[in-house]
């Protein structure tokens, strides 16, 4: 922790946003869309972790999400655990999701992100089903006694500072630069030593992690939620396309990315529905085409390093 | 007396289907020894390498490092002392070199420190040691790659195609560091097709080709040998 850039990071970038996320409420009554843009800023950096630092695009992140709403969900229901406690069962639930998952990543590229999906989908599937009504309340969704708007949005914010200082780690430790390496070039990784099935593997599961405690602080703010409403897949859609749009492998890149798109998807959703989807389209579009390194790559091709 | 080899080669196959890319090759390398392998494109030098380093397994034979059987992927060979740089050099390219360097050291050490920065000043690597690899030209990069290489302390370096590309400066200088590299204890195993190179390098060759040896000995004996004549050199060495 003596590296003064990741001091620098954690102070200049994870500090201030959490701390606005964490006084906002004070400012403006929405507590759900602050939520959200709370969930998405987390979810985008728990995207970044695998996508960003290994190049794996997980386009079923959203089943570790859901995963772990349901991880919370069913300690809360079944094992009766008080809310902070059911938050580590929900990052729990959607590590060993992960842990089954692990074989996904002998695939690569998109492969690995239909694979990924068709696995967000199958877990879905499960948990849906009737015939776990008795655990999952199956298709008819689980509502939670345990409503708390002040301390669950406080987790939710905690949880973003934690992302947030774990992506400034990565991207200054030696865990981190290695994981750069291993996206870059894996043979030429491993012949430098590192052992990159180890590294991609706990990357795959801080991820996942990230993710699930996004998903069961989810579940305590909404307090009643569906199958449908937490394997959403536009959930996976917008943390990748947030990440894609700021920049992946940065730690300011995907919060430029949700603080720019989630604030347009709400301001224009609301002033011309009608037109929404055609800017937000075209928008996504012209950046890829232009920008496909992200809106950062403006600032680092004239070699300016962004956090 | 010879010293007992760090490297025992005894009767390496390898096959990629019906090709035969390893035909039964034997060979031993000795601490401070450094041992050429040349031969035609397509004769089995780099899949050679790549067995060596862990990148291929083979198919039969036996490879002994150190007098132990050497098994096991390549991030494990670069921590027990093995290394290796490539005939197309990839740099990760979203780190500096120092960041490139440092991995390696970091990672493949073996449990030894390696100042990152002396080591890039006597690759005369450091004036661009800040700067993203992506941006070296093709002989730093091929510089940056034998960096890392050495960032993991290797006792026995694996040299692929290293000359590849650089001017005749460049040449020279490669040639006497891979020589003091060899005079401080290192092994070498270096595949190369410049002849004039080789034989400034090596103490020693094995010819090869389709899979197999066909010589064994110095460069200077191989040049005279009717058959390497006839499968590789063609009358026109250089």
């Amino acid at each position: 922790m003596r590296n003064p850039r990741l001091w620098r990071d954690i102070l200049l970038v994870a500090v201030p946003v959490a701390g606005l996320m964490a006084v906002a409420p004070f400012l403006y009554g929405n507590l759900l869309l602050l939520f959200n843009v709370t969930m998405f800023l987390t979810l985008a950096q728990g995207l970044n972790i695998i996508y960003g630092f290994t190049g794996y695009l997980p386009f079923g992140y959203v089943g570790f999400f859901g995963a772990g709403a349901y991880g919370f969900g069913v300690a809360v229901t079944s094992l009766h655990v008080p809310p902070l406690a059911a938050l580590l069962a929900a990052g729990g639930t959607s590590v060993v999701l992960a842990v089954v998952l692990t074989p996904l990543l002998r695939l690569s590229g998109a492969y690995f992100a239909i694979a990924n999906l068709a696995a967000a989908q199958g877990v879905y599937q499960v948990v849906a089903n009737p015939d776990l009504e008795w655990l999952t309340r199956g298709p008819y969704g689980m509502t939670l006694a345990v409503h708390d708007p002040a301390w669950s949005y406080g987790a939710a914010v905690l949880i973003l500072f934690g992302a947030l200082v774990g992506v400034a780690v990565l991207r200054h430790a030696r865990f981190g630069l290695a994981l750069q390496a291993i996206k870059d070039d894996p043979v030429s990784a491993a012949a430098a030593g590192v052992p990159v099935v180890r590294l991609r593997t706990i990357a795959w599961l801080l991820s996942a992690l990230v993710a699930g405690l996004a998903g069961g602080a989810y579940a305590w703010v909404v307090g009643t939620f569906y199958p449908e409403s937490v394997f959403d897949l536009g959930i996976s859609i917008f943390a990748v396309v947030f990440t894609l749009f700021g920049g992946a492998a940065t730690l300011l890149g995907p919060i430029l990315g949700v603080l720019i798109l989630y604030g347009l998807y709400n301001t224009i959703g609301i002033t011309v529905p009608q037109y929404f989807q055609l800017i937000y389209g075209a928008l996504i579009v012209g950046l890829v085409l232009f920008l496909p390194q992200g809106l950062v790559s403006l600032l680092t091709r004239r070699g300016v390093r962004v956090p | 007396m010879s010293p007992s080899p760090v490297l025992s080669v005894s009767g390496l196959v390898k096959r990629f289907g019906n090709l035969v890319a390893l035909d039964g090759i034997t060979f031993d390398l000795s601490a401070g020894e450094v041992l050429g392998l040349v031969g035609p494109n397509g004769s089995g030098k780099t899949t050679c390498i790549n067995v060596v380093a862990g990148l291929y397994a083979p198919d039969a034979g036996t490879v002994t490092f150190d007098g132990g059987p050497l098994h096991g992927p390549a991030h494990r060979r670069a921590r027990a002392g093995i290394n290796r740089t490539f005939q197309s050099p990839h740099p990760f390219g979203s780190l500096s070199v120092r960041e490139n360097v440092a991995v390696a050291a970091g990672y493949g050490g073996a449990g030894r420190p390696v100042d990152v920065g002396a080591l890039l000043a006597s690759l005369q690597l450091d004036h661009v040691a800040h700067r993203p690899a992506h941006e070296l030209n093709s002989a730093q990069q091929k510089t940056l790659d034998l960096a890392r290489a050495l960032a993991t302390s290797p006792r026995l370096l694996l040299v692929d195609e290293l000359a590849a590309g650089l001017n005749p400066a460049e040449l020279g200088a490669m040639a006497d560091r891979l020589r003091a590299l060899a005079a401080g204890g290192m092994a070498l195993l270096v595949v190369e097709h410049l002849m004039g190179f080789i034989d400034r390098v090596t103490d020693r060759v094995v010819v090869m080709n389709a899979g197999r040896e066909i010589f064994g000995g110095r460069m200077a004996d191989a040049t005279q040998d009717p058959e390497v004549i006839r499968v590789y050199l063609g009358g026109t060495h250089g």
